[in-house]
């Protein structure tokens, strides 16, 4: 008897289970196998305690619903946490986003009052960002400067990002969706100097930069 | 062909059409053939300070309506033989009478004639500003050392590159040295930090500058007051020249001479 190719293939790791499905075959078929598989043939490696699963879709790039169809499938186990779906393969403009995102851009002005910057990804300003200036951008914010106005780093969600400056004596400072006005009097002279924004514990702190490794070191990582 | 230069502030108050009329008058004392025009339409104010109200009979819309030749509307100074013009705002219209191209073209027109073509630019940043600015080659912007005057400059400051100006130069108006001193004002130097604009003037609050408003002459024209000084030394910066800035401390009395000798402050 042949050797029937197998589409899914099921193996087990230290952190849960690896779903390798093959990226040749209609995704039909994959759907088929994996349904087959899950409900009637793994049966007893399928039940019993919470096993965090992985699925890796090879060179097979997958839409949103398809991606929900795989989902679907493997929730008929109650036992089966789907963590992620990985794909070798992206979209040509999820990959530009990513670049995007990932790129700092370098700006060298000075932001006055009224202007208005939005980037997608990090931002690097060799200026001043003046009062009623307002700085937003996807990634992290930089100031080889003095900021006076308004900076909003993360705006879509990124909780992670941080904003820098030579000299912090913001209007305001914005991370994510979290907003705090500017503490007055001892707290803003200690400020004055060369410092960072973050979140810590669901509210904004401001620290001195030679604490960003400890606070963000993934931060380090970047390449430029 | 002479150059166009618009005095601006965005916030009103701080010393537009007072700096536009020092400089013109310390401008045409020192031998330059200067227009002044008035563009703050519906509130004029320019022929009072100068004190040449009373001589009026057509204005700026006038002429740009075609109502009347340019000459006919210009107000000669006489103090200055020949040297110094004002071309008078409408009181009775508003800004909209005239467009940003209407009034490039009659600055055009009257930079064949003078040497300097300085307009006085109405507060804010409405079509009066851009009227204003519209047939402009440099600016000067004046604040004050406040918070308030200085965000409105910087937002001035920035509207007014992306005009491409030519330069662009600060007025630092009424400062009060005594209270720089223990604090109470901004620093010039810190103003001139934030708005990372060359500066061109230092002007000290100055009561002179309100006598002589009452006067309807220009401080310029007083040669002990030290705003009308500084006023003259912006003019010979403007010229060219390289003026040092003034000293804005009062000389010290003959007492707190004693007292510092004796260590009591």
């Amino acid at each position: 008897m042949a050797k029937v190719k197998q589409n899914v293939v099921i193996k087990g790791t230290k952190e849960g289970l690896v779903f390798h499905l093959d990226d040749t075959c209609s995704f039909e078929q994959l759907l088929e196998e994996l349904r087959e598989k899950i409900e009637k043939s793994h049966q007893q490696i399928l039940t019993g305690p919470v096993i965090s699963i992985v699925v890796k879709l090879g060179m097979r790039y997958v839409s949103a619903s398809q991606e929900q169809q795989i989902r679907e499938i493997l929730k008929r186990r109650g036992n089966l946490v789907v963590k992620t779906i990985e794909s070798d393969v992206m979209l040509k403009e999820e990959a530009l986003r990513d670049k995007l995102a990932s790129q700092m851009r370098v700006y060298t002005r000075t932001v006055r009052s009224g202007q208005v910057i939005r980037h997608e990804g990090d931002l690097l300003l060799l200026g001043d960002i003046n009062s009623g200036a307002l700085v937003m951008c996807t990634g992290n914010i930089f100031v080889l400067g003095s900021l006076r106005g308004t900076a909003h780093a993360g705006c879509e969600g990124n909780k992670q990002c941080i904003i820098a400056a030579h000299e912090m004596l913001p209007t305001q400072v914005r991370i994510a969706g979290i907003i705090n006005p500017v503490p007055d009097g001892q707290e803003s002279e200690e400020m004055a100097r060369m410092g960072f924004a973050y979140i810590a514990n669901g509210r904004l702190a401001i620290e001195k930069m030679n604490q960003l490794h400890k606070i963000r070191p993934e931060l380090g990582r970047f390449v430029i | 062909m002479g150059e166009a230069v618009v005095v601006t502030s965005g916030k009103g108050g701080v010393g537009k059409t007072t700096t536009t009329a020092n400089i013109g008058t310390a401008l045409a004392q020192l031998g330059k053939k200067v227009c002044m025009v008035d563009t703050d339409i519906g509130l004029r104010n320019l022929d009072l300070v100068m004190g040449l109200e009373n001589r009026i009979i057509f204005d700026l819309v006038d002429v740009i309506e075609g109502n009347c030749k340019l000459h006919q509307a210009m107000i000669k100074d006489k103090r200055f033989d020949d040297a110094l013009y004002l071309l008078p705002a409408a009181q009775t219209k508003d800004k909209s009478a005239v467009t940003p191209e209407q009034m490039e073209e009659l600055i055009n027109q009257l930079k064949t004639d003078f040497d300097f073509v300085l307009i006085d630019c109405p507060a804010g940043i409405e079509q009066g500003f851009k009227n204003a600015v519209a047939g402009a080659d440099k600016a000067i912007v004046v604040t004050t050392p406040e918070i308030s005057s200085i965000r409105d400059a910087d937002r001035v400051i920035g509207l007014l590159e992306r005009e491409e100006m030519e330069a662009m130069y600060l007025v630092v108006n009424r400062i009060r040295p005594h209270m720089t001193r223990t604090g109470d004002m901004l620093d010039v130097d810190d103003v001139v930090a934030m708005l990372s604009v060359d500066p061109i003037g230092y002007v000290p609050d100055d009561e002179e500058v309100i006598k002589h408003l009452n006067l309807k002459e220009p401080v310029a024209m007083n040669h002990e007051a030290k705003a009308g000084i500084a006023y003259r030394n912006i003019a010979r910066r403007i010229l060219g020249d390289s003026v040092p800035f003034l000293n804005m401390e009062e000389p010290e009395g003959f007492f707190k001479k004693v007292k510092r000798l004796f260590g009591i402050r």
